[in-house]
């Protein structure tokens, strides 16, 4: 057994059984992050920011809402909205920041693409990431499920047929899922199950494993510089805090991302105070109706793009394109073949390639939002081949690219 | 030597029981998902087909699922008896014919909805389209839609119970088991 002494504080006292000061300088003021950054950087803590405020918005909300088909609209939209004393601004906010968060992380993707972080000792940062994606996206998908609204029911209906997998007519694949042969009361059971415990697991599991996959490789920087953050830390310890390339996390790098975070708060608090409805689909305050389909089924705004990818095709064809489109991110990394880990103006091709990419992205988002008609299918149809083109030519690309 | 075999009895001895304990938890996980009794046995609808007016759509429920009946008039079984495929589609009932099926797009499950003046189905979600028998005619839909199991019982059609007319109309691929 370690030896402890009498404690002089209660510092001490927790010193001596839990290594406060140990985890502090591993955990915070010994974590180095290059200078050489920009507020993209803080996009990270802006997004852990944003679940904490999911999370506690999400535990208000629990102590009333009722998963059940009868009680789970008017639990929602009356007890929540009406009755709790502030129930509407935990509606508000998990409302909002559901749908905020889905921006911040395709900011957060798109810096880590441009900057060329996903590569040479950082693909598992990536990989992690995309998992986290996947994570958010499943959680979205399961909580847009419990108002229990047309949009819900629909989404719903639509989205656990994607996995009859089309001509393979795997039916009885779709009724398990669902417990019921359309969705119901063991549908929307489950699904809250999912929402409130099992997805959150994971999520807060991979958060653990993004930023630990952070430790070895370190933060990228503005120019993709490999820094030598043993020489850099040292010189930064010794006083010269100028001339060393690295801060540290706490309190250096902290009071710059808290100053992203407090801009970007202001902007989310207008948002949940004047502008909420844009997360609030009009058609889902119409209680769930098995009976009748809403005139137009769309996704919320970050699923469009990949939506679109499904929409333009025949089913099989269709379902096929839109798999492609759920992992082929994860395969960034592999699919780079360049060995260059810099921003993408610095790169030949990958340059354009960045830039159509996310285009394309942009066109797909807005053309899954209108009707599949004329001439907003063609618009749909070669974005979405292009998007697919781009993937294939992109390891073709960047082998030609010559090593900066 | 005779330690380190010990070990490795252990250690597959171990691993046996934690593998079999695993496939075990998995099956429990598995049927738990499965659809209740209580979902599964959900009855059957009866249907009293003297009710219903030519070219006018009914939706009825089955199964927590709209059906479609659309009573044909005689110049949509003329049109029918053109085509074998849309013909094999009907339900016959002493002199009527009826369409009956499920009322969910075959593409992702909206419903289609019906038009008296065209005599045919429109899905507003992709665009797909049917006509009068609700036999495809525009993508993506793969297929028509999907008639459910039925037996004839006078002038009643049994929904869920499977009679000789659905039996030909599974074997002749006229639709999918629902």
């Amino acid at each position: 057994m370690a030896h402890f002494t009498k404690a002089t504080s209660l510092h001490d006292w927790l010193n001596q059984r839990l290594a406060v000061d140990t985890l502090r300088r591993v955990l915070a003021t010994e974590y180095w992050i290059p200078k050489n950054i920009n507020f993209l950087w803080a996009m990270g803590m802006v997004l852990a920011i944003t679940f904490g405020l999911l999370l506690i918005s999400g535990i208000f909300l629990l102590m009333y809402y009722q998963p059940n088909v009868n009680l789970a609209f008017d639990s929602v939209n009356y007890t929540i909205m009406q009755e709790v004393g502030y129930g509407w601004l935990w509606r508000h906010v998990h409302g909002v920041a559901a749908s905020v968060v889905f921006l911040i992380i395709y900011i957060h993707m798109f810096t880590g693409i441009y900057y060329g972080s996903y590569k040479q000792g950082r693909e598992m940062i990536w990989l992690s990431g995309m998992l986290l994606f996947v994570a958010f996206s499943a959680e979205a998908f399961s909580g847009y499920m419990l108002p229990w609204g047309q949009m819900s029911y629909w989404a719903g209906m639509v989205i656990t047929n994607l996995f009859s997998g089309g001509s393979l007519h795997a039916d009885g694949l779709v009724e398990w899922i669902r417990g019921d042969y359309v969705p119901g009361q063991a549908f929307l059971n489950r699904f809250f199950m999912l929402h409130v415990l099992l997805i959150p697991l994971a999520i807060l599991g991979l958060i653990g494993l993004h930023f630990g996959a952070l430790r070895i490789p370190h933060v990228n920087n503005q120019d993709g510089e490999e820094i030598d953050f043993e020489a850099e830390a040292a010189k930064y310890k010794a006083g010269d805090k100028a001339n060393s390339k690295v801060i540290a996390f706490v309190n250096d790098f902290m009071s710059k991302d808290m100053m992203v975070v407090g801009i970007y708060l202001i902007f989310f608090f207008y948002l949940v105070f004047y502008h909420y409805d844009f997360a609030m689909d009009p058609v889902n305050f119409d209680p769930a109706d098995g009976l009748k389909t809403p005139a137009h089924i769309y996704p919320e705004w970050y699923f469009l793009w990949s939506y679109e990818i499904l929409r333009p095709f025949s089913t099989n064809v269709g379902l096929i394109a839109f798999a492609f489109a759920q992992v082929i991110f994860f395969l960034l990394p592999f699919l780079d073949k360049s060995p260059n880990a810099v921003p993408a103006s610095r790169r030949g091709l990958f340059k354009y390639w960045f830039w159509a990419m996310l285009i394309d992205m942009i066109i797909l988002t807005a053309m899954g939002k209108v009707p599949p008609s004329g001439i907003f299918s063609t618009i749909g149809l070669y974005a979405a081949l292009t998007f697919i083109g781009l993937w294939i030519i992109l390891p073709f690309i960047t082998k030609l690219e010559k090593k900066a | 030597m005779k330690n380190s075999s010990r070990r490795g009895f252990m250690g597959k001895a171990f691993g046996a029981v934690a593998g079999v304990g695993a496939v075990a938890s998995l099956y429990a996980m598995k049927r738990s998902w499965d659809p209740l009794p209580s979902v599964k046995a959900a009855g059957f609808t009866t249907l009293d087909m003297s009710a219903y007016q030519d070219n006018e759509l009914v939706t009825e429920k089955w199964r927590g699922k709209p059906i479609f009946v659309l009573k044909q008039s005689p110049d949509m079984v003329k049109k029918a008896q053109g085509n074998p495929k849309d013909m094999n589609r009907l339900i016959k009932i002493d002199n009527d014919y009826f369409m009956v099926c499920v009322g969910l797009c075959t593409h992702l499950g909206c419903i289609p909805g019906y038009r008296p003046d065209t005599q045919d189905f429109l899905c507003a979600c992709h665009g797909g389209m049917y006509d009068f028998t609700a036999e495809v005619t525009k993508a993506p839909p793969p297929r028509g839609l999907d008639i459910p199991p039925f037996k004839i019982d006078g002038k009643k059609l049994v929904l869920g119970e499977t009679g000789p007319e659905y039996e030909k109309m599974l074997a002749d691929g006229t639709t999918l088991k629902v």
